[in-house]
């Protein structure tokens, strides 16, 4: 095989859609969260909690979604037959999480828009919500469907098979326990995410509200996560045979202990620090499913390298990534530099 | 109805609308960039509100355009993954560069909507000045892709050693992307110019006529006015093309039937496929070979050289190319008409309703052309998906739940158009308080 500068192309272009999933499951999923507790802002300062969301949100929440049109160019430059196969297989869950998409996005500006507290701006605001949490739980459970083995490729990783043979057996796919799970999470670790990063930018009684609801979050990922296990032994043998090697022990370790640290220094007001452990246990729990998932794009019958487009399209992608990048850092870097820096209440 | 007919209208309706929210999201930057640095040089007060309204306008516009944007880059796949998995290796590469440009937009536009207090005045207008190139840019790369499905050099290698293309090369040196880019990119400009000076002739209309608002009017039609006077130079190069690449194309926008020398230009006219024949058009004789190839004397290739099967649908190539022709020459002779009443005949002759209305019916004609001119890209390649590679019917998906998708997204952006009407109408309203 040819190397791109001594490394394997498919698995660095692989490696930079995970880079690409991960800043998407950080930045965008901190703003799903914020929407999670948009909607669920309650008691005497709902309505400064939801303040704090909105200016939280307002100058990134545009760049952090940009993320996942990355993570898309990625997977149908780089490997476009298992983009083909997934858009068939997934056909009403990407649709969905589509509608997810734009009504969160649309509903964000036009109640930004609105008299605050007016009909208008309620009916926005709930759908605003809504959608901040279908939208994430329907990507998590698309996560869960490409490990579950519910989806099958009859005559192998081919543009020729994506005509009939793409088959999908939605019980063990998206509504199987492991990947409704799995979306349940997301979902939680989103909340966890956004009640962290929010703590940090706040200040007061709110920052107090946050916490409590970063315990809370933090909670829920941990049962879930224990939940998850077993079901996973019983139902995803891909995942399970991955997670039960022995090798997969001081990840997981590792991932359990950051959990523990964050929600200890949460617990413990030093937010600033919680923030890293949170940011470090989601990458930690997405990497940990890329190792599992390796080399498997679409479990059991497309891989990476099956799919994989032909090198000089692979090569052009790579080319460009530092180019790129090296406008994007220092722009983002500006970006949250500029209203990150000091936006305490 | 089948996958296939409600795939492609699912995907006119999705790109449809989103061109409208890209052109808005191209033009709109480079008219508040150009009202806040008149504020920066002159430190009027009109010009800075004029640059925040327009800003905050921009926001919701873009914020639409973004999302309608990520959902199009998804129903590429769930519509046509045939067509995604086969060429996705071949046109990802502009996305992929597309994709660098937008997010430098979206960051710099967060930077702008949300820096008026945090950023010095030229710091501040310099990220407008990003938002404005990254949002051309972006609008400019991902016109490659198209360029290719209407051009696919190198498609043949694609099937047989794709690890012998020349990714770059099919796209960026291909000669059908600088035409489109450009056409497609400028057309942004006049849309938008024309859209703005309409809506700021409606307010005329109705007694708001303070100096605020007729800097706005003349700055959008003056944007206007320029982009659309070089529309009909790129558009002519862009039908020179077409003439040797698609002859069939070339053939539904002027429903020419008969492979002939001296072709006629059909200047409107209702074409009746059955009989091969055109009524109620006026005809320049040679107009067509002429303007295909310089020559009056020029054969142009009818729609009768090629397979009847392989025809794209006449009357609606022919009748969109007709109106883009129509609203861009429109719009250039009002806004002449117009700049010569302000200059000659002064500001109260200007701001006469008879003037004012006519601004009000060019105000839509820019997206209309728009529309009109994307249909002719589009509608007159098929029936092909990748021009005489692949057929749009090979490409689309054989998922069960179609019609509930289109179902669903047709609602969806019916709901959201309306709402962004409404909203956009307050917004102009809010504006008014402060002048």
């Amino acid at each position: 095989m040819q190397l791109w500068y001594g490394l394997d192309p498919v698995m660095a272009i692989g490696a930079a859609m995970l880079l690409a999933i991960t800043a998407y499951a950080v930045l965008g999923g901190a703003d799903f969260g914020g929407g999670i507790w948009d909607l669920l802002a309650t008691g005497p300062r709902a309505s400064l909690q939801r303040q704090a969301i909105a200016r939280a949100m307002g100058p990134v929440w545009e760049a952090n979604h940009v993320w996942l049109i990355f993570v898309l160019v990625i997977l149908f430059t780089a490997f476009p037959v298992a983009f083909g196969a997934l858009s068939i297989a997934l056909f009403g869950l990407f649709h969905a999480a589509l509608a997810g998409i734009v009504l969160r996005g649309a509903a964000f500006v036009f109640r930004a828009n609105t008299a605050a507290d007016s009909a208008g701006w309620r009916t926005w605001a709930s759908v605003f919500g809504a959608a901040s949490i279908i939208t994430p739980f329907l990507l998590g459970t698309a996560l869960g469907a490409v490990s579950s083995g519910g989806i099958r490729l009859a005559g192998g990783a081919t543009v020729g098979s994506l005509a009939a043979g793409v088959s999908v057996n939605p019980a063990q796919a998206w509504f199987s326990p492991v990947s409704l799970g799995i979306g349940a999470l997301t979902l939680a670790l989103m909340a966890y995410l956004a009640a962290v990063f929010l703590t940090v930018e706040t200040e007061g009684a709110v920052q107090e509200d946050f916490r409590v609801r970063a315990l809370g979050a933090g909670v829920a990922v941990a049962l879930l996560a224990a939940a998850l296990l077993p079901l996973t032994a019983n139902l995803s043998p891909l995942l399970w045979q991955h997670l039960s090697r022995p090798q997969s022990a001081p990840p997981m370790l590792a991932g359990a202990l950051l959990a523990a640290f964050s929600a200890w220094a949460v617990g413990t007001r030093r937010y600033k620090l919680a923030r890293g452990a949170a940011v470090a246990e989601v990458v930690i729990v997405l990497w940990g499913w890329a190792f599992a998932q390796w080399p498997y794009l679409i479990y059991p019958d497309v891989t990476v390298y099956q799919s994989a487009a032909a090198l000089p399209t692979i090569k052009f992608v790579l080319d460009a990534l530092p180019f790129g990048f090296a406008l994007l850092i220092p722009s983002l870097w500006f970006l949250f530099a500029v209203f990150k820096g000091h936006t305490r209440v | 109805m089948t996958n296939l007919i409600l795939a492609r209208t699912q995907m006119a309706y999705s790109l449809g609308f989103h061109m409208i929210f890209a052109a808005l999201g191209v033009g709109m930057p480079l008219l508040m960039l150009l009202a806040e640095g008149l504020w920066l040089k002159t430190r009027q007060e009109r010009y800075l509100k004029l640059a925040k309204t327009w800003a905050k306008a921009t926001g919701v516009l873009f914020a639409i355009g973004a999302v309608s944007g990520t959902a199009l880059s998804f129903e590429m796949g769930l519509l046509w993954p045939r067509f995604m998995a086969f060429a996705g290796a071949t046109i990802g590469p502009a996305f992929a560069l597309e994709g660098f440009a937008f997010f430098l937009e979206a960051i710099f536009l967060g930077l702008y909507l949300y820096g008026w207090e945090r950023l010095s005045p030229l710091a501040h207008w310099l990220c407008g000045g990003v938002v404005a190139i990254a949002g051309a840019a972006s609008s400019a790369l991902v016109v490659a892709s198209n360029g290719w499905m209407q051009n696919p050099i190198g498609a043949d290698l694609l099937r047989t050693n794709p690890a012998a293309m020349d990714v770059v090369g099919v796209l960026f040196r291909n000669p059908a992307w600088p035409i489109m880019t450009v056409h497609s990119t400028i057309s942004t400009y006049a849309a938008t110019g024309f859209a703005v000076a309409g809506i700021y002739a409606w307010g005329a209309l109705r007694g708001r006529t303070d100096a605020l608002r007729l800097t706005a009017l003349k700055l959008a039609l003056a944007v206007g006015v320029l982009a659309a006077l070089v529309m009909p130079v790129t558009g002519d190069a862009s039908a020179k093309a077409v003439a040797v690449r698609q002859p069939s194309k070339l053939a539904a926008m002027e429903s020419q039937f008969a492979t002939e020398r001296r072709a006629p230009l059909r200047i409107g006219g209702i074409p009746d496929v059955a009989n091969r024949k055109v009524y109620l058009s006026v005809e320049i004789p040679g107009g067509l070979s002429w303007l295909s190839f310089g020559d009056r004397n020029a054969e142009v290739k009818g729609l009768e050289a090629i397979p009847r099967a392989d025809w794209p649908n006449v009357p609606v190539t022919h009748i969109a190319f007709q109106v883009m022709v129509a609203a861009g020459t429109v719009m250039p002779v009002v806004a002449f008409w117009y700049f010569w009443l302000l200059v000659k005949r002064g500001r109260e002759s200007a701001l006469r309703p008879w003037p004012l209305r006519a601004l009000l019916v060019t105000a839509p004609l820019g997206f209309v052309a728009l529309e009109a001119g994307w249909v002719v890209t589009e509608v007159g390649r098929q029936p092909w998906m990748i021009y005489q590679v692949m057929r749009t019917a090979d490409a689309v998906t054989p998922a069960a739940g179609l019609p509930w998708a289109f179902a669903a997204f047709l609602t969806l952006y019916a709901l959201l158009g309306t709402v962004l009407v409404l909203l956009l109408n307050r917004l102009r309203h809010a504006s008014e308080g402060g002048t």
